[in-house]
């Protein structure tokens, strides 16, 4: 998206593109570790969603599916809070690769 | 009804306030400016205002209140001074950053420590740099007549920058004097509709207030946010015009005081003005080419017009009331001898702290600095560039 000018933005610091931190692509702050999801063991306790500060927990049919590492930033608390004994979600580690996530 | 009364600094920022009538008024009292919230109050109790009065449990959350208040789209004010307005710091920020035309009064209070709750201009000097608009008023009347102008200077869409309107603490604000006071009506006409560009309570568009930005858009929001405050001369002067039409009494940067032929001239601001003018008229009696520049309007600071002013005196002392530790001089004589750079022929500047902490300033005082530029005017060497008034030395 093209940055505007300080001429093109409006009065006071208000933005006006509603949902625009879909743009955001904050998977690119990933330094050295990512979630990895393990269905086997998940109870569906929705833990991680609550917890997740980047809505990156995936869910389809009301049931948590995985990861969406465009927005994960591998900061760790889904892994944390997830209650199961075997964790499903545990922290790996991850070859840092720059242009990982910007897909868009 | 248009209406001749006796009232003091506070009672007349009051009486703005019931012909206002702003939306929300969120504000905690502090000496000397406790008499505006607590007539307020009252005259919310009283039902003579509609508005909403908020008393928070401190300064800094009474401007959160207005900064929430404004944000919502309505018109918007509080009252405070000294410490309070320093409690308010950050958030005076914020509110010039979200360019929302927030009106303060402030019954001008010197800082702690030592603790004093005397007339000094510590407290708006140090807010200089905030993004406020700042209007400097020299008795009731003008503390009356600079509120009312507030609100339009700052709501109007090319500005939309918070107001802080200044009038010496207790000197102003404590003083019982003839002001007159206009038809409320007339007031409420003036002032006119705010409208907001946006307003958190219009549901039917999206957007977001006072979102982070990181590296990529801070800056143009600040340079946006300068702008406002860039664009408020002509609006500064259009309001003080009409407001003469209207009222019968003009305003502008500032007020020259017998300047037309002047060798010397004294710069000073607010209530002092008004003693430094009775000092200029004695002088005047004894053939002394002298005049008085006052500014109103310290931000914007109207230099070019300032200079324009000076230029052809010989030598013009500033008096501040507040100091600048360290700096090259105190704020207004920083900014005087700033605007005067860029002219070949320039009067010699000097500078001087005075009435700290309330410290009396008497018409002695200003003959003083009168003899100084005397000397200074016919020998061209300036001794002492920054001296102190009315100090035990
Ligand atoms: S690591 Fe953090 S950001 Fe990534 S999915 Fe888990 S909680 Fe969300
Ligand atoms: S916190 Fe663990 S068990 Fe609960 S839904 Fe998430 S992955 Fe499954």
């Amino acid at each position: 998206m093209k940055k505007e000018t300080w001429k093109e933005l409006p009065t006071g610091t208000v933005n006006i593109h509603a949902g625009n931190s879909v743009s955001n692509l904050t998977g690119t702050w990933r330094s050295g570790r990512r979630p990895e999801f393990i269905e086997k063991n998940c109870i569906q306790c929705f833990f991680c969603w609550l917890f997740c500060p980047h809505f990156a927990i995936l869910v389809k049919d009301g049931k948590v599916t995985g990861i969406n590492y465009d927005y994960c930033t591998g900061c760790g608390l889904c892994a944390e809070e997830c209650p199961t004994k075997e964790k499903s979600i545990v922290m790996v580690k991850e070859e840092i690769k720059l242009a990982e996530g910007r897909k868009k | 009804m248009k209406a001749t009364k006796i009232l003091n600094g506070n009672q007349t920022i009051a009486e703005a306030v019931r012909q206002i009538d702003p939306d929300v008024i969120a504000a905690y009292p502090i000496t000397p400016s406790t008499a505006i919230v607590e007539i307020i109050a009252s005259f919310r109790a009283d039902g003579l205002i509609t508005g909403e009065f908020v008393c928070p449990e401190s300064e800094h959350s009474a401007m959160s209140v207005c900064i929430g208040a404004a944000s919502a789209g309505g018109r918007v004010m509080t009252a405070t001074c000294s410490q309070g307005l320093a409690l308010m710091w950050e958030m005076l920020y914020i509110a010039a950053g979200l360019r929302l035309p927030i009106v303060a009064a402030i019954a001008n209070r010197a800082l702690s420590a030592p603790i004093n709750i005397h007339g000094d201009h510590s407290d708006t000097m140090g807010a200089r740099d905030s993004g406020w608009i700042q209007i400097y008023s020299e008795d009731s009347q003008e503390a009356y007549d600079n509120f009312i102008q507030a609100f339009r200077i700052g709501e109007h869409p090319d500005v939309l920058t918070p107001v802080m309107v200044g009038f010496d603490g207790f000197i102003i604000s404590h003083s019982a004097e003839v002001v007159q006071v206009e038809d409320d009506a007339a007031v409420k006409r003036f002032i006119g509709d705010f409208k907001p560009p946006y307003p958190l309570l219009d549901t039917n568009r999206k957007f977001t207030v006072g979102p982070i930005d990181f590296t990529d858009y801070y800056f143009e929001h600040k340079r946006n946010q300068i702008e406002g405050i860039e664009n408020s001369p002509r609006v500064i002067e259009e309001v003080g015009k009409e407001f003469g039409r209207t009222f019968g009494r003009t305003y502008g940067f500032f007020e020259e005081y017998r300047t037309d032929d002047a060798e010397i001239g004294i710069v000073v601001m607010s209530s002092a003005a008004g003693t430094g003018k009775d000092a200029v008229d004695e002088l005047r009696a004894e053939g002394k080419k002298i005049g008085l520049l006052k500014p109103r309007v310290f931000r914007p600071f109207p230099y070019r017009q300032i200079a324009e002013a000076l230029k052809k005196m010989k030598a013009v002392a500033v008096l501040d009331r507040s100091s600048s530790p360290g700096a090259f001089g105190a704020p207004l004589f920083t900014e005087v001898r700033s605007a005067l750079y860029d002219y070949e022929k320039r009067p010699k500047l000097v500078n001087y702290v005075y009435g700290l902490g309330g410290r009396d300033i008497k018409v002695e005082h200003f003959k003083e600095v009168a003899g100084k530029l005397e000397k200074i005017a016919t020998t061209g060497k300036v001794d002492e560039m920054l001296g102190y008034l009315n100090l035990r030395e």
